[in-house]
């Protein structure tokens, strides 16, 4: 073990998120570490072949690789300090780390953390789906790492359960690839992905899409032969007689991402139930101080270009924390999720905070809403939304000088 | 008169646009609304008239760090021509290293427009970059 090194800040995950966040430190004039394990910077982007994104980060349309590219080349500019191939394995309140990477452990301290790791996918085994256990079962970010990294077909007759935004993106690019996409069931009565991807990827190329459906049985012995697809009722139970077999010989799973905050659990980082990620305040910083969070660690995102400008904004609050005379932690108060929305974040802001960018999600589907954010009887900010969607993240910014007067905020659908 | 809704697919707002359409659509007959920004009403019109789509997949590359790239065409191509692009780009074989922007195929299945890399291809030889080494 080498001796242990310090630096002001360090990052947890070179994807959009992680990259900008190293990247504005590093501007702000700190010391930057950024950490990620695989070989490759760019994260999950490096697999997102498809076009769509870039638009608002860079005012143009560019593909996830490109994308990803950009980020890196802004952050390594910068100046920072990248460990590659390394897998930071433990983390500790104080902002101690322990590195791996082959063969070697080592330590690191930072002024400041920036968690960074995303999201993981929904597996089988998370959905209990009964049936046999035939080769031929995928998350749907894992067939599109074999096709669009490893040169693998993953199946010529596909079915998705699931319509998630990467299911949607791997429907239309298999058919692409020759294969047969025979259908998406989704559980909820509505898409989970974004209207463009059910338009652009399944609408298309007439594949069809079974709302309130969900996948009941496996079949198949060494490889899937068919699954059962069966309707739900609107308390998402199995509606009996409604069965019917689809012939296939792979499975997609879409079915949702899980933000990957094992380590923010080792630093007794406090988490929402809600999102899956960490509770923070308008400078995105966690429970703990000097840990901050951002991108799909923090709450799943259905743009990386919104991921990227988060890391932006964490990375730069990131410096100023470690280079900034200590302070303790200001008075807080919360912001709530109220009625017909699903979660907000940040969940904290100091009441000092003059201004604040707060993203949410509505519970359900509404064309023609309005999302309200109140202090008390007060409605200080509103937005009106003309298709508002669950699967698309909705952002408001509130300004105040001298603060807030008021010891919590609502967001809630008038 | 007709409406279609449709989902602008040109940036990630996606914006869900209602499209009013009485006879042939043309840029006064039709009527756009939902659109954010000015492209929005362009989309309809030409999603109506000439819909024309990126196609992003991946080729072959010999002697990289991995074994293949993603590309794209370098201009959307007409919506019927996707397949005839993808099918002219099956067994392309291209050699490390790749930069992104290189053009992979010119004027791929007679479209006029170029099939270029989108992701960057180090040679297997070469020394990795020691900015992602230095500890």
């Amino acid at each position: 073990m080498s001796d242990r090194r310090e630096t002001d800040v360090v990052v947890i995950g070179g994807g959009p998120a992680g990259l900008s966040a190293a990247a504005a430190a590093a501007e702000a004039g700190a010391k930057v570490v950024l950490v990620d394990r695989n070989r490759q910077l760019g994260g999950i982007l490096n697999q997102c072949i498809h076009d769509g994104f870039g638009l608002q980060a860079f005012g143009e349309v560019l593909t996830g690789p490109e994308f990803a590219a950009r980020v890196a080349a802004r952050a390594l500019e910068a100046g920072i300090e990248v460990h590659t191939d390394t897998m930071v394995t433990d983390l500790t309140s104080s902002r101690e780390l322990v590195c791996t990477t082959s063969g070697e452990r080592y330590p690191l301290r930072a002024e400041a953390v920036v968690l960074a790791m995303g999201c993981r996918e929904r597996t089988r085994g998370m959905l209990r789906i009964p049936g046999t256990r035939p080769a031929g079962v995928y998350t749907a970010g894992a067939a599109q790492w074999l096709t669009n990294m490893a040169d693998v077909r993953v199946g010529r007759r596909v079915f998705i359960l699931g319509s998630g935004d990467v299911g949607l993106i791997m429907a239309r690019r298999l058919v692409w690839e020759g294969a047969e996409v025979a259908g998406v069931a989704e559980l909820l009565p509505y898409p989970s992905g974004l209207p463009r991807n059910v338009s652009q990827c399944l609408e298309e190329y007439d594949i069809p899409l079974y709302l309130a459906h969900s996948v009941t049985c496996i079949h198949g012995r060494d490889r899937v032969e068919a699954v059962t697809v069966t309707r739900f009722d609107e308390r998402r139970l199995p509606i009996a007689g409604t069965e019917f077999e689809v012939a296939c010989d792979t499975l997609l799973l879409s079915v949702g991402l899980i933000p990957e905050n094992e380590l923010s659990r080792n630093a007794d980082v406090v988490l929402d139930p809600m999102t899956g990620g960490a509770v923070v305040n308008e400078r995105y910083m966690t429970s703990v101080d000097g840990i901050f969070s951002c991108g799909n660690v923090l709450h799943i995102h259905d743009l990386a270009d919104r991921a990227a400008e988060e890391g932006d904004r964490a990375g730069r609050c990131a410096a100023r924390y470690a280079l900034g005379p200590s302070t303790s932690r200001r008075e807080e108060l919360r912001i709530d999720a109220g009625e017909g929305i699903r979660y907000v974040v940040p969940q904290r802001a100091e009441r000092s905070a003059e201004e604040l960018l707060v993203s949410l999600r509505i519970s359900e589907p509404a064309d023609r809403c309005t999302a309200v954010v109140t202090a008390g009887d007060r409605v200080i900010a509103e937005e009106s939304l003309r298709h508002g969607h669950p699967s698309t993240m909705v952002q408001m910014r509130l300004r105040s000088r001298g603060g807030i007067d008021a010891d919590r905020l609502e967001v809630r659908m008038r | 008169m007709t409406t279609r809704r449709m989902a602008c697919i040109l940036c990630p707002s996606g914006c869900e646009l209602d499209v009013r359409t009485s006879g042939e659509p043309t840029a006064d007959s039709v009527v756009v609304e939902g659109n954010l920004c000015p492209r929005g009403e362009e989309y309809a019109l030409e999603e109506l008239l000439n819909p024309r789509r990126t196609l992003t997949t991946t080729v072959l590359v010999r002697g990289g760090v991995g074994t293949q790239t993603s590309v794209k065409t370098a201009a959307p191509v007409p919506r019927e021509s996707l397949a005839a692009v993808r099918a002219a780009l099956l067994g392309t074989t291209i050699d490390a290293p790749v930069a992104i922007g290189d053009r992979v195929a010119e004027d791929v299945a007679g479209t006029g427009v170029d099939v270029v890399a989108t992701r960057a291809i180090p040679r297997r030889s070469d020394p990795v970059d020691v900015r992602l080494r230095n500890r």
